[in-house]
């Protein structure tokens, strides 16, 4: 909020909602929808955070296996949603690199909580296919764009990109313009090494890409990066508006 | 006799990428012994566009178009998820105007008729039956008719914005809305009585790919699959956005958890979106004209925060969970929570010691659509 107002010290910041003082570790895990569990495991849980509606618990990564069990018996019985996420350039990130989100559904609650597990890099997860079923696609992908392996999974392997991709998209060091995965197309007419790479167009770099210069970040100004283009005069007679149609 | 000699019976042929039935680039590798499916496992992959990246990288309006293509034969409910999410992450869901969001219901509904009645289009000729897929179009030519009125597109629509809606609707368009409603369960009594009743159809359906409901939440189905398993649960009205807490509607639900439940089921919903489309039609004239946008600043940055929004889209619940960091003008993380994905991977569960030519069927039930399942 700060930083919005530092911007534009003329308006006061539009459509900012008066912030309720955020709730403490312990007023959120004292919350009749966690407490149950959360009383029966407190070292389990890190922290807990409780923002527009949406529990959050931070739980210890070799506990999350116990913590979902607990969860399930106690009716979240649904996994709605896992994935990772990659917070090395998140601001003002100071903990572990990676996170995985689990998102629970209660029926008989009718409320969904979110687990969060932070890991470091190249430090495997306990898998959850042993409490639901849906993990296993869930965690294949989070294993295939970030790289964070899941200990105890039955077939960890991609499922989005293909086997022998060397990297792993969603993490933030990987750029969005892609790699060059060293797949050449069509290697029995272009010489050993010489032909281009797949998915490209043949063209030089330079050539193909309408973004030139060094890498900026996709879609933020496209002004000055595009070439300019000459205005060419509208052909006469298109009169085709559909919409005064009865 | 050894593993190796029994598994000489066995045979793993490759169904798909390139197969009319898979609708869009779905393999799936099936072991048979025979016609029996032994196993079956579905690889996935070959439409993966890295949407999630690029929302990383571009500002927050700028990914509403991107959200079209991920389900690319309903758009509006994918529209809807995305601007709802960020809507949340703002805190502005209740300042959006009525008007907007009776509009943003009745595209939505509108897509799912579009939707299911190419599901079953596609569904039908499948399991051989080919002439509902030209009475469905028929219906379903008027459906984007409709929203090529309204927004210009017949497909990817892009209708949605964040605060609000951009165009609004009038009385022309309405008239030609209700005119549609006018016909439409005299449409759907068509296609019922190609299909509800007939012995080929049934044969096909009945007892094919059955689930249970343990298993369906087991699996994390969601809409139709879930609900033909009998399992009364649906996101409009679990967590009701927009104006569903005041639409009457109801949620069929199947017995048996079979191919010809979810049939039945998605015919009935069709029915229903009918209902919520003609109360609509009706509340939109109590709503101010052109009363259709929330204040939202020009540059959109929410604080630093997370989010995640579902609705119903016609596969299930179509999720968006945003992390922002409030810095920037764009998700740091955006992740979708694809229907089609989580529906699929039950697949080798749903086929498991059936014919080939039932996988064809069970693929066609849960309704899957590649733009989303690999995204």
């Amino acid at each position: 909020m700060a930083e919005e107002t530092e911007q534009k010290p003329a308006k006061p910041a539009p459509a900012a909602p008066a912030a309720p003082p955020a709730k403490t570790k312990e007023e959120v895990l004292a919350d009749p929808i966690v407490a149950a569990v959360a009383s029966a495991m407190p070292a389990a849980f890190v922290n807990a955070k409780d923002a527009i509606g949406e529990i959050s618990l931070y739980v210890a990564r070799e506990s999350i296996v116990d913590v979902c069990r607990a969860f399930k018996a106690d009716s979240f019985t649904y996994l709605v949603d896992l994935c990772g996420s990659d917070y090395s350039t998140f601001p003002g990130h100071a903990g572990e690199r990676f996170c995985v989100n689990y998102l629970l559904y209660s029926f008989e609650k009718n409320v969904r909580i979110r687990l969060k597990v932070f890991v470091a890099d190249d430090v495997s997860v306990p898998s959850v296919t042993s409490v639901w079923k849906t993990a296993n696609w869930h965690e294949r992908e989070t294993f295939d764009m970030f790289g964070i392996r899941f200990e105890g999974h039955p077939n960890l392997e991609r499922i989005l990109m293909w086997e022998g991709f060397n990297g792993h998209p969603l993490r933030k060091d990987f750029p969005i313009r892609g790699i060059d995965t060293g797949a050449r197309i069509y290697p029995e007419v272009f010489p050993p090494g010489g032909g281009p790479a797949a998915g490209s167009t043949g063209k030089s770099h330079e050539d193909v890409n309408i973004w030139k210069g060094p890498a900026v970040p996709y879609g933020r100004s496209p002004k000055g990066q595009v070439p300019e283009t000459k205005q060419v005069e509208a052909p006469q007679g298109s009169s085709d508006e559909g919409k005064a149609d009865a | 006799m050894t593993q190796t000699m029994l598994n000489l019976h066995e045979m793993e042929i490759s169904f798909g990428p390139q197969h009319p039935s898979t609708h869009g680039v779905l393999r799936v590798m099936v072991k048979i012994d025979g016609e029996r499916i032994v196993d079956a496992k579905p690889i996935i992959g070959y439409l993966h566009r890295g949407t999630e990246k690029l929302f990383e990288n571009m500002n927050y309006p700028q990914c509403v178009p991107h959200t079209d293509r991920l389900d690319y034969v309903a758009s509006a409910t994918s529209n809807e998820g995305f601007v709802g999410a960020v809507e949340k992450l703002l805190g502005i869901t209740d300042q959006i105007p009525r008007r907007a969001k009776i509009i943003r219901v009745m595209l939505a509904e509108l897509q799912r008729l579009s939707s299911h009645l190419l599901w079953l289009a596609t569904h039908a000729i499948d399991l051989g039956a080919m002439t509902p897929f030209f009475y469905t179009f028929r219906e379903r030519e008027l459906i984007l008719d409709l929203f090529e009125d309204y927004c210009g597109a017949r497909l990817t629509l892009n209708c949605m914005r964040i605060g609000g809606q951009a165009d609004d609707v009038n009385a022309q368009w309405l008239q030609k809305l209700a005119d549609f409603l006018g016909i439409f369960d005299a449409a759907l009594d068509e296609y019922e009585s190609l299909l509800t009743t007939n012995r080929i159809w049934r044969k096909r359906t009945v007892g094919i790919g059955v689930i249970t409901p343990e298993d369906a939440i087991d699996w994390g189905l969601t809409g139709p699959p879930l609900r033909g398993s009998g399992i009364e649960w649906d996101i409009r009205r679990a967590f009701p956005y927009e104006v569903y807490s005041d639409l009457k509607f109801e949620i069929p639900v199947g017995r048996n958890g079979d191919t010809y439940d979810r049939y039945l089921c998605r015919m009935e919903e069709m029915r229903q979106s009918k209902k919520i489309l003609e109360q609509c039609v009706t509340m939109i004239a109590d709503t101010k004209e052109g009363d259709l946008k929330a204040k939202v600043s020009r540059v959109i940055r929410p604080a630093e925060g997370e989010a995640y929004f579902s609705v119903e889209c016609p596969k299930g619940e179509l999720g968006y969970y945003i992390i922002a960091d409030g810095k920037n003008p764009n998700a740091y993380r955006c992740h979708v929570r694809p229907p089609s994905f989580v529906n699929l991977s039950a697949l080798p569960d749903l086929v498991k010691g059936h014919l080939v030519a039932d996988m064809v069927a069970v693929i066609g039930t849960i309704d899957i659509v590649l733009g989303e399942v690999d995204r």
